[in-house]
């Protein structure tokens, strides 16, 4: 059992505060780090890894520092974003690295490729892998000590659909395991495939905890914000005004639209074109209006 | 002390194809140069001093040293890549010694033995200024390799400060303001050299025990800062 503390950490930079007074237990499982660009989730999980110092409070893993414990490494498996790793190595010879690094051989190495699929392609120079295969090399290179926690940062990006399914399957196998697994995202689908529970980060803050789904809820049960515009404007506001899942409807006059908030949000979506086809009105635009994940994050802060 | 593989990673990553290149270009210069010289004014040991001392011992040996030496650590560093290590239990200062034998050992196969072949080439070791140059190319490989070593790890513009401080400190100020001559590795090296020459055809502003002692200082406590400054290394994310 191995357990990953937090325990009111702040870091800035400057005069920046990317990361303000976070306290959160990682236990073993999955758990998803979310939150939009530039929440602080890099600089998080950069102090997790002991790669950065915390200006205050402490990051420990079973109560021992990670900060400057060159030896917390035994226990640890990194996965970082950023792409550069020795590319002039094959998939093999980086991994073997590794194991040796850990004072481990070439056995355990061959056996971490296997993990993680890439056995066909390891005499390959990783210089000639695709951002897959480079993310599946550095998976096999964390994993290849067996660690009892997994740090990811990012681990999906620019990945295609099959090798993020992939992917997830691995990680979820690694959390079934006992093993301590976080991973980073700023895409809430990509979490809610894979952890159940998750940490949600805003601007350097903590910003909510728990069970995915209560989180999800919470993301879609906001009022939402739409931009409508249709053949008959006035008739559909007064149409809609009637349902309870509307709270408020302005006429746009300077943009000829409708500016309509609702608050129920399954309800809405399914009364819209239903009001509208029954009125005979013809709906011409539609779009949310706040839909992006800062915003959606920032409803998340403020509940 | 010493992590085989950490030696082995460095070593690809300084004799790759690029890197490889640049370090063989100056070393073929100074040979082809010393034929030449040979060849027009015949053998002179005044020209000899003059061309391992201006050419190899002043240029070639220092750049040779930053390339090694920054080459080592930085564009671990700047990549990023340096993580793959430092996520590891193995000591951080261990890191950085490795990583010195093996800047020092590609310095002076750079720049030593070259100045060796030169040294020959120009007056077949007469007054045995090969030798002395060659063992002042060694001496000088250890210091320039600690010194650009730390600069690497310390600063992400390593190569040009390392360039700056072989060409301008070295080259330049140094014949310029006497002072600036006891700073200087090429000094140092020197006083070793004119030790085993001899004579004065090889000469140092430096004397030998202030000599030593200062490569020995200068040595140890930049691989020592090197070490500590690796030990609390920030990789800052991309945000």
């Amino acid at each position: 059992m191995t357990t990953l503390n937090i325990d009111h950490v702040s870091r800035w930079f400057g005069n920046v505060v990317a990361v303000n007074d976070i306290t959160m237990t990682i236990g073993p499982g999955v758990t998803g780090l979310l939150g939009p660009n530039g929440a602080g989730k890099s600089t998080l999980i950069n102090m997790m890894g002991g790669f950065l110092a915390p200006s205050t409070g402490t990051v420990t893993l079973d109560g021992q520092q990670v900060w400057r414990n060159e030896s917390i490494y035994r226990h640890i498996g990194l996965v970082p974003e950023r792409e550069a790793m020795y590319d002039f190595l094959t998939g093999r010879e980086f991994v073997v690295a590794n194991a040796e690094l850990h004072g481990l051989g070439a056995k355990a190495a061959q056996k971490a490729l296997a993990t993680v699929e890439m056995e066909y392609a390891q005499d390959r120079k990783i210089a000639t892998y695709s951002k897959g295969m480079r993310q599946r090399v550095k998976m096999a290179s964390a994993l290849v000590h067996d660690p009892s926690l997994l740090l990811l940062d990012e681990p999906f990006n620019g990945m295609d659909p099959r090798q993020r399914m992939q992917l997830m399957d691995l990680l979820r196998r690694m959390g079934d395991e006992g093993r301590t697994v976080l991973f980073s995202s700023h895409i809430l689908e990509e979490v809610e495939q894979l952890a159940r529970h998750i940490e949600v980060v805003v601007a350097g803050r903590h910003a909510a905890s728990g069970d995915f789904r209560r989180i999800r809820r919470l993301m879609t049960d906001r009022p939402h914000r739409y931009l409508v515009r249709s053949s008959d404007d006035r008739a559909l506001a007064a149409a809609l005004i009637a349902d309870p899942s509307t709270s408020g409807i302005e006429v746009d006059l300077a943009e000829g639209a409708l500016r309509i908030q609702a608050v129920d949000f399954g309800r809405f979506t399914a009364l819209l074109p239903k009001v509208a086809k029954d009125h005979g009105i013809r709906l011409l635009t539609v779009s949310p209006s706040d839909e992006s994940l800062e915003s959606v994050f920032s409803y998340l802060v403020a509940a | 002390m010493y992590d085989p593989t950490v030696a082995r990673l460095t070593y690809r990553a300084l004799l790759g194809r690029r890197r490889a290149l640049i370090l063989g270009a100056l070393p073929l210069l100074l040979i082809a140069i010393s034929v030449v010289v040979r060849g027009l004014a015949g053998a002179d040991d005044q020209t000899a001093s003059d061309l391992l001392g201006g050419l190899a011992l002043a240029t070639m040996v220092p750049i040779i040293g930053v390339i090694a030496g920054t080459g080592a650590i930085g564009p671990e560093i700047d990549d990023g890549s340096v993580v793959y290590l430092l996520s590891k239990p193995v000591k951080r200062p261990t890191i950085i010694f490795t990583k010195l034998i093996v800047a020092i050992a590609v310095t002076m196969v750079f720049s030593a033995v070259p100045t060796f072949i030169a040294g020959f080439i120009l007056n077949g070791n007469g007054q045995q200024i090969a030798v002395a140059y060659t063992v002042a190319a060694l001496v000088a490989s250890i210091a320039y390799a600690a010194i650009f070593l730390l600069l690497g790890t310390v600063s992400r513009h390593a190569v040009v400060f390392g360039l700056v401080y072989a060409l301008v400190w070295e080259a330049l100020f140094g014949s310029l303001v006497s002072g600036a001559r006891t700073l200087s590795v090429q000094q140092w090296s020197l006083a070793v050299a004119h030790k085993v020459a001899g004579g004065d055809l090889v000469t140092s502003d430096v004397g030998l025990t202030t000599a030593t002692i200062l490569l020995a200082v200068v040595t140890v406590l930049a691989t020592w800062y090197a070490g500590q400054k690796l030990r609390t290394l920030t990789l800052a994310g991309e945000e």
